[in-house]
């Protein structure tokens, strides 16, 4: 199936990998900065509120506004901070989601017309590294992701910096198990990797689709999935309640800002895994595009819906969840999908 | 009920009603059946619908909370305190004041300044009336005592400006002749806001 695959499809120069990681880079960092716009109208719209209103029509401009206030504000670094670490906590966090997402298929495959000048003819592939690896190597980047607020927080000589790297710690103990774990079972049934091959397993229609045959490994990721991402109930990194703002305590301007990128750009990788393993990523032929977009839509909203509704837990009972209940589950769901697979 | 019950501070003696929360299970089986039972009791669920309800009234049915300020403001009510009005008659448009003196009387902070003496027609005028925001802790006493109805408490309760002054002269707070037909007349104590009927409530009797 692969060598046909490769067989069809014109060359992959360097050129267009360079290409597409520059859209990706983007189209990534403006989805992600419009993620806030969304988030904040998101949440305002459930508690019966307006949300942003009056820069722009309805507040889209409200994302010029915030950029402008985040790179024109004054970068201070304390003065007890290890200042290396301290400068290059955030950049980890926002380059190692953005080299998540190189793995990623990330808009459909493309080649630039013959009449544009110098780049004419040019294929620009769907994902920028087609690694046959591609799924271990995005949840690696995510996971090495964390080092972003545990260093952040261990750097900056503040107690409630410490506390958020603290868990941060704790948090990434617990949740990297249940992510493994759960698209373990997926990973059995399809026999690969890489992306490509999971949407190719799922492209007869909805019937196909990995989350009948995996739910239990669908709810297990999608929870693991919302404590990678530090989203409500599992944001204990920076709660305000108690925290202050955790290991994002003592940033400002653009540093916190590349944060919050980083944030948002990792709900966008959650969301298309998800997508794609579970729920058949873009194979519904031509409109293939649309349908993933949606999809990856619905878990972005489901995100924000469930940071309007449900309260957050305590870092105890996080690896409580984590280590009693969801790491059994998911060792017997890969012990029963291997039992299933060899009747 | 006297107060002996609320000195009362010895625990285990005092009147209270506990709730009725279940056993607290101790055994393995029966803590298993709690989670069993918690988990798929759907409560997470309800909580998700519940915000969604609330989106859909919020967007589709006009139930949206936020007024935008500046440009939209509630009603308030007739008898709301604010900078007060100095109104005229309706009839000559003279100002309505004779006075009489008796709002510097009685004010208790003691900020209205008044001054008055004869004009050419051998009648009364006021040559000098101010309040002094500063001091004024809008009690209402000299728009209740005015027997002419002259200084009222307006609508304006926006009083941000540079200088207190700006609101406390006579003509600063007299109804621009220009204006004397959208003079608002007090309605008095005791009136209701003009959206009272909107904010009547059913008492909820069930929770
Ligand atoms: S409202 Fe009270 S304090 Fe203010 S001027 Fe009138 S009587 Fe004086
Ligand atoms: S009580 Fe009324 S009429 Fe008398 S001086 Fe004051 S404002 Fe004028």
């Amino acid at each position: 199936m692969e060598t046909t695959l490769v067989e069809n499809l014109p060359e992959v120069t360097a050129v267009g990998v360079l290409i597409k990681a520059i859209i990706i880079l983007a189209v990534i960092s403006a989805i992600a900065g419009f993620g806030t716009y969304i988030e904040r109208k998101v949440l305002a719209f459930m508690q019966r509120r307006l949300g942003p209103m009056h820069v722009g029509p309805y507040g889209l401009l409200q994302l010029a506004a915030d950029g402008i206030k985040l790179f024109t504000k004054e970068d201070i670094v304390p003065q007890n901070a290890n200042k290396f670490i301290f400068m290059i906590a955030p950049i980890i966090t926002a380059a190692t989601a953005f080299i998540a997402l190189a793995a990623v298929p990330v808009f459909p495959d493309f080649t630039i017309p013959e009449f544009i000048p110098l780049l004419g003819g040019t294929f620009v592939p769907s994902i920028a590294a087609d690694l046959n690896i591609g799924i271990l190597f995005v949840l690696g980047m995510m996971a090495s992701g964390l080092y972003g607020p545990l260093l952040a927080g261990m750097s900056q000589a503040n107690k409630w910096g410490i506390i958020g790297a603290a868990r941060t710690a704790v948090q990434f103990l617990s949740y990297e198990v249940v992510t493994g774990l759960s698209i373990l079972a997926p990973i059995m049934i399809v026999g690969s990797l890489s992306f490509v091959d999971f949407n190719n397993a799922q492209s007869e229609g909805i019937g196909s689709w990995l989350i009948w045959q995996q739910p239990v490994a669908f709810v297990l990721f999608l929870i693991a999935g919302f404590a990678e991402t530090n989203r409500t109930p599992f944001d204990l990194l920076e709660h305000e309640a108690e925290v202050v703002s955790g290991y994002a305590t003592e940033y400002s301007g653009m540093r916190w800002g590349m944060f919050f990128i980083g944030e948002y750009a990792n709900m966008i990788t959650i969301s298309i895994i998800a997508a794609i393993v579970f729920l058949g990523g873009y194979s519904e032929g031509t409109l293939g595009w649309l349908t993933i977009v949606l999809k990856v839509g619905f878990f972005f909203l489901l995100m924000l819906w469930v940071r309007a509704s449900w309260p957050h837990i305590r870092p105890d009972q996080l690896m409580w969840l984590c280590w009693k209940v969801l790491m059994p589950i998911a060792v017997i769901n890969v012990v029963i999908t291997g039992i299933v697979m060899m009747v | 009920m006297g107060l002996e019950q609320f000195k009362n501070r010895n625990v285990g003696t005092q009147n209270y009603k506990t709730l009725d929360l279940g056993k607290t299970p101790t055994r393995g089986l029966d803590k298993f059946k709690q989670v069993v039972n918690r988990t798929f009791k759907g409560e997470l669920f309800v909580g998700l619908w519940v915000t969604l309800r609330e989106m859909i009234n919020a967007l589709f049915r006009g139930e949206m909370h936020t007024v935008k300020y500046p440009f939209e403001k509630l009603p308030i009510s007739p008898r709301y305190r604010a900078i007060h009005d100095m109104l005229r008659l309706l009839e000559s448009g003279h100002y309505r004041c004779i006075g009489c003196g008796l709002c510097e009387k009685i004010c208790i902070s003691n900020c209205i300044t008044m001054d008055t003496r004869y004009d050419e027609n051998q009648r009364k005028e006021v040559s000098e009336y101010t309040i002094n925001f500063g001091r004024c802790i809008f009690c209402g006493y000299c728009a209740e005592v005015c027997p002419e109805l002259a200084i009222v408490h307006g609508p304006r309760y926006e009083n941000a400006s540079e200088q207190r002054a700006s609101f406390s002269l006579f003509e600063d707070m007299l109804t621009p002749i220009d204006k004397l037909n959208l003079q608002q007349e007090y309605e008095g104590f005791g009136a209701v806001s003009p959206n009272a009927d909107d904010n009547i409530k059913q008492t909820p009797l069930a929770y």
